[in-house]
């Protein structure tokens, strides 16, 4: 958890909502606790006009072009953890699937289900921390719908976002671009979250923190586009890592794609701790990294402009696409050998010994 | 020095495969015994820079692969009843027992939980007096201590509600069975480093001596893997037959005579059956007398348990080093992952699990692009 309390500054009258110290199923009734809730804790954190209205819907100006949407299910344990909470995830997952379409986002619902018993102090905390990720990101959160559980029927806080972005003219990115000779690049180092996850939920103790790289990127892929409009594909490595993300480009362009480990940008304290649990740093999620296919003859000028960004000061050309082994991607080791790398068929499980 | 990126250096590896290439005059089969070490071979590819006539063949020291169908099948027993708190390394999950594995009898409602060691299990108890809560307790030399560490102090704190399922096995054993096979190929053994460090590398000198077979004490990463081989291939050439340390920065020749002396308090020596193998006399420990109060088994009436295997999985011969992963009929096929006959495919240590992952298509060309990456290190 943060060290310091978010102050709920916009908290107009906290009177109501302390009165119930932890949620109790009539906060998802509809009644009088639903509308303390919205009224005294999500209007204020996400103040807006469309949702300052009130309705049913949300009616929302949306400029010309084509309209990308997403929607993204967050669970997390625990909801707190170092470098970010559910609340960042549930911003910067909606935001970042939209920005790897080429979107530009500008909308986002947020459905919440709560488990009874959770405290309010922390739904605030989660709340203020989504509103803080969404002006950082440039999106309203314009919509949104609670529902309480019974105790022992969630874990807490589950969150639901669903977003719209629109794509601009010329934009057109896509898995099944890639094309024999392209870069492939990445904007920083590779399983900072995943590993930040699993050192909290498992009790590690490591001697440095690890910390996790939740960010919302749509800026970056703003920079990207301005520097290299021939952008092929663009996507973040979540679940199932960069393994997971180059296999989908491998398969759906029916291409080869070829990495050099040696150039994989991995921090030292992600490595040895994957190293210690016997896990692949390729198969770890990020939440604040993208991969971008780009023709060769622009590596140069799309990594000079993702180092100049605060979100891609370590980024790295980690491979290329090959028209050899088409649906594959191969590592050529430290030591020069070479290995396939596979896609995670299910969660990575740490070794015994 | 960090030990992670100092002993993969692409340099110093070359420079090993070219000694060992200017040493050997004829075929020679090795056997890395640990399964850590096949993983280390096939990750980083070290068998595409050994020359043509040095073989590897992969061996018995993966604790998840070993362990008996039946253990699995009474292990997934005592966890699918109620009050009970199984704790369990994580590479045990997806290891298919007769009919099911620990994945599924969690999603069935069983309380199933991955710890990291042994004494978070007994955490676990304490947190829990009202719940049996009950550590699956395999694998070699190298886990056994912490497993012993976990029942001394159980009985110490008089901690009632915790028991260990116990079903460690011997490396000396299983590769004296090995070697005295009729089908045996193996002509020097690279021994399991991490092994060596709990026991040190006296109990190996009577195999050398008895089977006249080379034996080098062997690290995990690359270059430790290339000098074992190296110094194995020193021997098989000279046609000495006796034990070198490779491994000297962490194994000394007595081990560590505290976790020695814990072993010997906390277990006792005893036939011990190897999936796919079968029973070798003398090649694991069970729980001595005194310790039987926190024998899993003896604390469960599992009854009588049909352990059913696979037919087609004959992942014993990959274990012995007779076949490769790759030779087998179910390879990549009926058997994956995904859908694993036999525990090689599942376990981090497993020989088939690692062809699958790093290996599959060892056949295909690379094409060489490193020049264009090198060009925009930072």
């Amino acid at each position: 958890m943060p060290d310091k309390p978010i102050q709920p500054e916009g908290w107009s009258c906290p009177l109501p909502l302390k009165d119930y110290p932890n949620i109790v199923m009539g906060h998802g009734t509809g009644a009088k606790l639903s509308s303390d809730l919205i009224e005294h804790l999500f209007i204020p954190a996400f103040r807006n006009p469309a949702l300052d209205a009130m309705a049913d819907s949300a009616v929302l100006e949306f400029p010309a072009g084509r309209l990308a949407f997403t929607t993204d299910s967050h669970v997390v344990r625990p909801l707190f953890f170092p470098g970010g909470s559910i609340g960042e995830l549930a911003v910067h997952g909606t935001v970042n699937d939209l920005a790897m379409a080429g979107a530009r986002p500008l909308y986002l619902s947020a459905a919440f289900i709560l488990e009874e018993g959770f405290p309010i102090e922390q739904l605030s905390r989660i709340v203020y921390l989504m509103a803080e990720s969404a002006r950082r990101a440039g999106v309203k959160i314009v919509t949104g719908d609670t529902k309480v559980v019974e105790r022992g029927h969630g874990d807490g806080c589950y969150i639901t976002t669903a977003g719209v972005g629109v794509v601009p003219a010329g934009r057109t990115v896509g898995s099944d671009r890639a094309r024999p000779g392209d870069a492939i690049i990445i904007s920083g180092s590779m399983g900072d979250h995943g590993m930040a996850i699993m050192s909290v939920r498992e009790g590690l103790e490591f001697e440095t923190q690890l910390t996790s790289d939740t960010a919302p990127l749509n800026e970056l892929v703003e920079t990207l586009f301005q520097t290299a409009p021939k952008i092929r594909a663009l996507r973040d490595p979540t679940r199932g890592g960069v393994a997971a993300t180059l296999t989908e480009f491998a398969t759906r362009s029916n291409v080869g794609i070829l990495i050099e480990e040696t150039a994989l940008p991995i921090r030292a304290e992600v490595k040895a701790a994957c190293e210690l649990l016997g896990l692949d740093p390729l198969m770890v999620a990020n939440e604040g990294k993208l991969i971008a296919v780009v023709p060769a003859e622009d590596t140069e000028v799309v990594l000079a402009s993702l180092r100049k960004h605060e979100l891609g000061r370590s980024a790295a050309r980690i491979g290329t696409v090959v028209s050899e082994h088409p649906g594959m991607v191969a590592a050529r080791t430290a030591i020069g050998g070479k290995r396939v790398v596979t896609l995670p068929y299910s969660e990575q499980l740490p070794r015994i010994c | 020095m960090k030990y992670l990126d100092e002993f993969r250096d692409g340099a110093l590896a070359r420079s090993l495969a070219d000694q060992i290439r200017q040493i050997v005059t004829r075929k020679w089969v090795l056997m890395e015994v640990c399964g850590g070490q096949t993983h280390s071979v096939m990750r980083h590819g070290i068998d595409q820079l050994l020359p043509s006539e040095i073989e590897l063949v992969h061996g018995p020291g993966c604790p998840v692969c070993v362990t008996p169908l039946e253990v699995i099948d009474r292990a997934l027993a005592i966890a699918a009843r109620p009050g009970v708190i199984f704790c369990s390394f994580g590479d045990m999950l997806r290891v298919p027992g007769s009919g099911t594995d620990l994945f599924r009898v969690k999603s069935e409602g069983a309380d199933v939980r991955v710890v990291y060691s042994p004494l978070d299990a007994l955490k676990i108890a304490r947190q829990h007096p009202d719940r049996e809560v009950v550590f699956f307790g395999i694998g070699f030399e190298t886990t056994a201590p912490a497993n012993a560490m976990a029942v001394k102090l159980a009985h110490q704190q008089k901690l009632a509600n915790f028991s260990m399922l116990v079903s460690h096995v011997l490396v000396p054993p299983a590769m004296r069975a090995i070697l005295a096979s009729p089908m045996n190929r193996v002509q020097a053994f690279l021994a399991a480093g991490h092994v060596c460090t709990v026991m040190g590398t006296q109990e190996y000198e009577p195999i050398a001596e008895q089977y006249q077979v080379p034996i080098v004490v062997t690290g995990f990463e690359p270059l430790d893997i290339l000098e074992g081989i190296r110094r194995a291939v020193v021997l098989l050439e000279e046609g000495e037959a006796r034990v070198e340390n490779a491994y000297a920065r962490v194994v000394s020749e007595q081990g560590n005579p505290q976790a020695q002396h814990l072993l010997a308090e906390i277990f006792e020596t005893t036939d011990r059956t190897w999936r796919g193998i079968g029973t070798i006399p003398r090649s694991g420990w069970s729980l001595a007398p005194a310790y039987q109060a926190f024998d899993a088994l003896k604390r469960f009436d599992v009854g009588m348990v049909q352990a059913q295997e696979s037919p087609l999985c004959i992942s014993g011969q990959v274990l012995q080093g007779l076949i490769k992963p790759n030779q087998c009929q179910a390879f990549g096929k009926q058997c994956t992952p995904r859908s694993p006959l036999g525990a090689t495919m599942v376990s981090g240590e497993g020989a088939c699990a690692a062809y699958y992952l790093y290996g599959r298509l060892t056949d295909f060309a690379i094409a060489d692009t490193s020049g264009a990456i090198a060009d925009h290190a930072r």
